[in-house]
């Protein structure tokens, strides 16, 4: 049995602190350490992006990582999402847009699409695609998630807009 | 997949992680991106008793051009390739490598000394690191020795790396005027392995005859490939289509792949004849043919 070791992160806002083994994925620390299942894990080989977490501002497929190496980070999960109990824009448009149909890859596609967003609020089509192409979706053909990400875009673009005359 | 058990080290410094490394020889592995070697612990091909986990530490992650080279830190991502000015600029070779290498999420984390340091002739660094005429740096105990690129890549992920060494920079000689690259790599499917793949660096003359070449393939043999023909066949000719043409089959000629799930020995040689010309005409266009 190998030594175990402290992991402290920040998860969804909130301080979280366990005892592992540094051979526990960030997955099922994520998972079952702290009991937060919205991120999945697809296929467990580093191809589908169902696991793909936010760490540090950067997507990160949490099924390819040690908890160890996450120490002292910041981590998003699809939980983190919901503010003061209101959909993301991007969920908001996953839903309005039929951006899923089974839902398996959705929350790794719900984060890919968070941090292109941030990094880059009015992508084109082809940005899209290229920000999602770490992530597998065998329902929709994607097109519809594209459709989801525009959708959020452009409703995050008005909220600034509303905010703007507001002040 | 449960990886094996192993115990985890996180050093601060390049001595401290050269230390652990020496005491734990071959039973260490360095753990920087993470994104080869933990797959591997996850099938259970690789199963290091230690991790030297050095992604702590500081001063290891840069992209800057200081005497004569661009410097690439020990520790820089792929997504730092991509994202930096002076790359896109001045290096267009190395974006295109980066953009076709796995996917946002492994290249948010996987690094480019770890690409090259891997050893799998599958990965795609190796090929444009030879084409550029790259150097590496390794550090060990008794400090850095330089290896020149074509003598890093032994055998099938064997490299000149000594356990207890580290990968510490990758150093490509900042182009002269007239110079271009390119890189082209066929693969069935985002974050797929190179089916084939071909970089080209090109230096110009005034005449526009080639003044220097470097050619290199991946995933078609047990290392990357040099494509030395058809580099000595191009020095001092212009880039036209003849012979383009005929560059490309000599690395075509020179390629030693074996037939696989992503198609038969001969369709890869056919593949790389293609690519490499591709990957020239790209190189001279962007050299200001």
């Amino acid at each position: 049995m190998a030594t175990k070791q402290m992991v402290r992160v920040k998860v969804n806002g909130r301080d979280r602190e366990a005892q592992v083994e540094p051979r526990l994925l960030l997955v099922h620390f994520i998972r079952e350490v702290l009991q937060l299942t919205g991120t999945h894990i697809g296929c467990d080989t580093s191809h589908c992006g169902a696991c793909t977490v936010v760490l540090n501002g950067k997507t990160v497929k949490s099924c390819t990582m040690f908890a160890v190496q996450a120490d002292g980070g910041e981590i998003l999960t699809v939980e983190g999402l919901m503010q003061n109990g209101n959909l993301h824009p991007l969920q908001e448009g996953f839903k309005q847009e039929h951006g899923l149909q089974c839902g398996f890859c959705t929350p790794g596609m719900l984060m890919s699409s968070y941090v292109l967003l941030h990094n880059n609020p009015n992508p084109s089509e082809e940005e899209i695609r290229r920000g999602i192409s770490g992530n597998l979706c065998r329902c929709t053909g994607y097109q519809n998630i594209v459709g989801a990400v525009q959708f959020a875009s452009a409703k995050i673009e008005q909220g600034k807009m509303a905010e703007g005359v507001a002040k | 997949m449960i990886p094996p058990a192993f115990e985890y080290m996180r050093p601060n410094t390049i001595p401290e992680a050269i230390a652990l490394l020496q005491q734990h020889g071959e039973d260490a592995k360095i753990l920087s991106g993470g994104q080869s070697l933990i797959p591997m612990m996850k099938l259970r091909i690789a199963r290091p008793a230690y991790l030297v986990d050095i992604n702590r530490i500081s001063g290891l992650s840069y992209i800057k051009e200081e005497r004569g080279f661009l410097r690439i830190g020990g520790l820089t991502r792929e997504a730092e390739l991509e994202s930096s000015p002076l790359v896109r600029l001045k290096y267009p070779i190395l974006l295109d490598t980066a953009h076709v290498i796995a996917d946002p999420q492994v290249r948010n984390l996987a690094t480019v000394a770890g690409n090259l340091a891997h050893g799998d002739p599958a990965n795609d660094h190796p090929a444009t690191m030879i084409a550029l005429g790259a150097q590496v740096v390794a550090t060990g105990s008794a400090g850095e020795r330089i290896i020149p690129i074509e003598e890093f890549f032994l055998s099938l992920f064997s490299t000149a790396l000594q356990p207890g060494e580290i990968l510490t920079e990758i150093r490509v000689p900042v182009p002269t005027v007239k110079s271009g690259g390119a890189y082209f790599k066929l693969e069935r499917k985002v974050g797929d392995f190179a089916t084939a793949a071909v970089a080209a660096q090109v230096t110009l003359d005034a005449s526009g005859a080639v003044q220097k070449v470097g050619i290199a393939l991946t995933n078609v043999g047990p290392t990357p490939i040099k494509a030395k023909k058809a580099e000595d066949f191009l020095r001092g000719k212009k880039l036209d289509e003849a012979n383009v043409r005929q560059a490309g089959q000599l690395a075509g000629d020179e390629a030693q792949p074996s037939s696989d799930l992503r198609g038969p020995a001969e369709y890869k040689k056919g593949l790389v004849k293609e690519l490499a010309k591709r990957a020239l005409s790209r190189a001279a266009e962007r050299a200001g043919r």
